[in-house]
């Protein structure tokens, strides 16, 4: 912003907001639910061609030969492109061999099916779950950390030591709509790409490269995307073969992954398994010690999980040594999964830290509440346990661990807190004015089904004085100005800092226009309820649409971008959550069910709470599911993995994840503390700040602390399924 | 869960996602197919009809409109729906009868059209999410209660919950939470989904659309 300006950007205050922290209808709900919203998968162009891949079968292999011979001579295969030939070496199954593009997805399966290899099978390794049985040479260091003196800590005589080993599997994104792609080659260097991303303004760049033309030339479009969750940022080997080839037939090419295709290959979040040891005070009930040994894999590669998350939250622990490896594995390569390293965080540190009030015999609520001044923000979290501890009636159900009763029933309670960033992107937006009054926006965002469009829709309605549903929000297209990849939290701040501004932009310009005909400075104006109102005047006004015929033959535009050095940061970083969950066992079967799970979440200025709350529900039912049921399961034999499919990658059904409470923490607020202090937090003033990530951080670790409380016993690995909660009570010597 | 009460009383014949119709489909699919010619009780009739190999015409009837399509007899209505008419609402996720993205009613009975083929839904009633619009109370109770998110799941959902509050009034969160297990939703919207199939079946019981 060059000019000065007369508008303040800032926020309104609570009093003035007519849409901003209101419930809204997200404005893109119809399209969805009629079925009339065109995802990557839906684009069908005429003449298409489709291509299937051959994915290899084995967990480590090398090509030996491979004969595509019969597939191009199938009527109707136009193309077997050979992407890992005779020599390579395979690290995971799932991998691809080969592509086949034929004239219909039915002849590209048989062309795949007519496909002969043949491997060298080469030893695997795909169970990391004990850390002395793993081969040294598949372990790369992943650091070491020291603070104070732990051996000090564990031996003066008031400290109580508690051990225990813990884990979180791998698991995968299992996006509904796979990754996929078609690509159409308007003319001989101009191509379009429908693309299920994250990234679409990131996108063109990427593949323009590899098809080398100038990316200006790669238009990239993703109006809808069926899930990401952190798996769909780049152009990945079918984007740029789906390109290239298109380019050779002369026709367009779509690629989507079938769905084993999709779990094996399109994106894992690394397993963690760690050994703890801590040590409390034991008649403080503070935190002194954390030891922890950590390892995991993230694929062929390793990169397990980071070591900055043991110990989680509770990183201000005085005495702290840990050390972390990293395992190379014959499994699906990671990617970023919702909240990257966080929920596997938490489930490696609430949990001992649970199992160490359980040790001191103090309850679970005030040992946390106790300890929350090792944690960065113990404002927020001593509100939010207290909140939760409302929510879930903490005092009513709570009973020391392993005292739920004599019955095959067992209830207990648990808790997890978590934190993340959700810093605001980059993003630049346009708001169109035009002399009919309509109004455009542009942003070269997505909306990943967080409501991203609702949210810039309410930004700009509320700058204009206009209703969402006059704000003609156009996203999902690179043609629009550039903003961030929606990832890590960070759209909502970005886009809606740069949609903001534009509009604030823009509407300076109409109210320059304007103000001679009222007879006033622009300053003077102000919008209200589809109204440009003189300020000490109010029965002097205008409305929208007179305002706008005045504009002359072109359309206004008002520009902003975020970051803006000249202006105030409308967005910030930082929020804390907690967690609380509520299952009853069955001693009998293992089975756990979720009966209430409450998440009491800050997430700054919340523009839209249905669509935040939505956020809040779905990341824990993501949680519920990895908590309960999901986990990549691998043959030890053959090394295969052994449920890349939906019947057996168990997500839980509408039946399955309990009563859920969502919370969100807005405004001022006052809580007070069992001990009669009063803490005020004005969650409002930071701004706007993401919120995807970190409700899905805790359940986890607040589920298994429930099932400790529950049936007395820790069941150390995720997700808790009947036989390990079945084996863990046997450990414990059978029913509790 | 079986609340259903069946109306037998005379009325012109109706298409769509109505109560009547969906009623007397799911309770009488013989008479139903019975009444189309060329259905597949009058082919079983005449002994196995062989199809294929290779593209075969067919005739599809899809939200009241009889439709010609050729394809190949392995292909599934799935597929027949999405890549030959572009009917894209339902869609393609698991492939194997277990997520539910790609429920529409066959006869009134909601179907997962990834596990039909395409021949054996000739001569009966298919009906899909692009036939309810953006009135349908469903729809309109998915909306208000937020009951999608990224909406991949969402048609699917959206038609079994019809299917389902059509036959179930008076349904409560209890039996929502143990009839719909069969859809699958990814980015966790079950909150929404409870209180939105609730709502609208009273709106589907005494509403318009009844």
């Amino acid at each position: 912003m060059l000019k000065p300006r007369f508008l303040s950007t800032a926020w309104p205050d609570r009093d003035h907001r007519v849409w901003i922290g209101h419930e809204v209808d997200r404005v893109d709900g119809v399209l969805k639910a009629t079925g009339l919203a065109k995802y990557t998968y839906d684009i069908n162009r005429p003449n298409m061609a489709w291509g299937k891949f051959l994915i290899c079968p084995h967990a480590h292999a090398r090509v030996k030969r491979i004969d595509v011979s019969r597939a191009e001579a199938i009527p109707g295969v136009r193309k077997v492109e050979i992407i890992q030939g005779e020599g390579e070496e395979i690290l995971f199954h799932g991998d691809e061999i080969a592509l086949v593009v034929a004239d219909s997805e039915e002849l590209a399966r048989d062309g795949v099916r007519s496909i002969r290899v043949e491997y060298e099978v080469l030893d695997h390794l795909v169970d990391e779950r004990n850390l002395d049985a793993i081969p040294r040479d598949r372990l790369r260091p992943g650091g070491r950390r020291r603070r104070g003196n732990v051996n000090q800590a564990f031996e003066a005589p008031t400290t109580l030591v508690v051990e225990g080993e813990y884990g979180i599997p791998m698991i995968t994104h299992c996006c509904l709509e796979a990754h996929g792609v078609v690509a159409e080659w308007e003319s001989e260097d101009r191509l379009t790409l429908w693309i299920s991303t994250q990234n679409v303004s990131g996108m063109s760049g990427q593949v323009a490269s590899a098809v080398e033309v100038p990316a200006g030339n790669v238009r990239t479009i993703c109006e809808f995307i069926g899930g990401g969750f952190g798996s769909k940022f780049g152009p990945d080997r079918w984007g740029i073969l789906a390109a290239r080839i298109a380019r050779e037939l002369r026709r367009p090419v779509k690629i989507m992954l079938d769905r084993d295709h999709e779990l094996l290959t399109a994106g894992t979040r690394p397993s963690g398994f760690a050994r703890v040891k801590v040590g409390v005070d034991r008649e403080t009930g503070k935190v002194l010690a954390w030891q922890s040994t950590l390892w995991g894999t993230g694929g062929p590669g390793g990169n397990g999980t980071s070591i900055s998350v043991t110990p989680y939250i509770f990183t201000g622990i005085p005495n702290q040594s840990r050390e972390a490896y990293n395992v190379r594995a014959n499994v699906g390569p990671r990617r970023a999964w919702r909240a990257p390293n966080h929920p596997q965080g938490a489930a490696l540190t609430m949990t001992a830290l649970a199992d160490a009030a359980a040790a001191l015999g103090i309850d679970e609520l005030e040992f946390f509440l106790k300890n929350v001044d090792l944690t960065d923000r113990p404002d927020v979290y001593t509100q939010e346990l207290l909140v939760a501890a409302d929510l879930i009636q903490w005092r009513k159900h709570w009973h020391p661990r392993g005292e739920g009763g004599r019955g095959p029933i067992r209830e207990g309670l648990g808790i997890s807190m978590h934190t993340w960033g959700g810093r605001p992107h980059n993003s630049e937006c346009h708001v169109h004015i035009h002399p009919d009054g309509s109004v455009d926006v542009q942003l070269g965002s997505q909306d990943l089904g967080t409501g991203t469009r609702t949210v810039i829709a309410m930004v700009v309605a509320e700058t204009l004085g206009l209703r969402p549903e006059q704000v003609n929000v156009q996203i999902g297209d690179s043609r629009f100005p550039p903003s961030g990849a929606s990832g890590g939290s960070t759209t909502v701040g970005g886009v809606s800092s740069s949609s903001r501004r534009a509009a604030t932009d823009a509407l300076e310009q109409l109210l320059e226009k304007v103000a001679p005909s009222i007879g006033v400075r622009p300053a003077d104006l102000k919008v209200s309820q589809g109204f440009i109102v003189d300020k000490n005047d109010p029965s002097r006004r205008i409305s929208w649409k007179q305002a706008c015929r005045q504009i002359g033959m072109n359309p206004i535009t008002g520009v902003g971008r975020q970051p803006d050095p000249e202006d105030q940061p409308l967005a910030s970083q930082g929020v804390g959550g907690v967690q609380m969950a509520h299952v009853a066992v069955d001693v009998e079967t293992g089975i756990v069910r979720i009966k209430r799970f409450v998440a009491v979440q800050d997430c700054g200025l919340i523009i839209n709470p249905k669509t935040a709350r939505s956020q809040v529900y779905g990341g824990v039912i993501m949680g519920i599911a990895y908590a309960l049921y999901e986990e990549c399961i691998h043959d030890p034999i053959t090394g295969r993995r052994l449920n890349p499919d939906m019947e057996f990658y168990k997500l839980p059904g509408v039946g399955d994840v309990g009563e859920l409470i969502a919370h969100l923490m807005m405004g001022k607020v006052t809580v007070r503390t069992p001990d009669g202090r009063e803490i005020t937090v004005d969650y409002d003033e930071p701004g706007v700040i993401g919120l995807g990530e970190p409700p899905v951080i805790s359940p986890g670790a607040a589920i298994s602390n429930a099932v400790a409380n529950a049936i007395g016993v820790r069941v150390p690995h995720l997700p808790l399924t009947p036989d390990r909660v079945l084996a863990a009570l046997a450990q414990k010597g059978g029913l509790a | 869960m079986d609340g259903q009460k069946h109306d037998r009383r005379a009325g012109p014949p109706r298409r769509g996602f109505t109560r009547r119709a969906f009623l007397k489909g799911s309770g009488a699919v013989a008479a139903a197919t019975a009444l189309v010619p060329g259905s597949r009780a009058e082919a079983q009739e005449t002994g196995p009809k062989i199809y294929g190999p290779g593209p075969v015409p067919i005739r599809l009837r899809v939200n009241g409109e009889d439709r010609e399509v050729k394809v190949e007899p392995r292909v599934t209505l799935l597929d027949a729906l999405r890549n030959h008419l572009n009917l894209t609402g339902a869609k393609k996720v698991c492939d194997r009868g277990t997520c539910g993205a790609c429920t529409v009613l066959v006869d009134g009975a909601p179907t997962y059209a990834c596990s039909m083929l395409a021949i054996d839904a000739q001569g009966r009633e298919i009906e899909t999410v692009e036939a309810l619009g953006p009135d349908h109370p469903m729809v309109q109770a998915f909306v208000e209660h937020d009951a999608l998110q990224c909406g991949f799941c969402t048609p699917g959902f959206v038609v079994a919950c019809t299917a389902f509050a059509l036959r179930n009034p008076n349904c409560t969160v209890e039996d929502v939470n143990r009839a719909l297990g069969g859809n699958i939703c990814r980015c966790g919207t079950y909150a929404g989904i409870r209180e939105a199939v609730v709502e609208a079946a009273r709106k589907l019981k005494g509403g318009a659309n009844a």
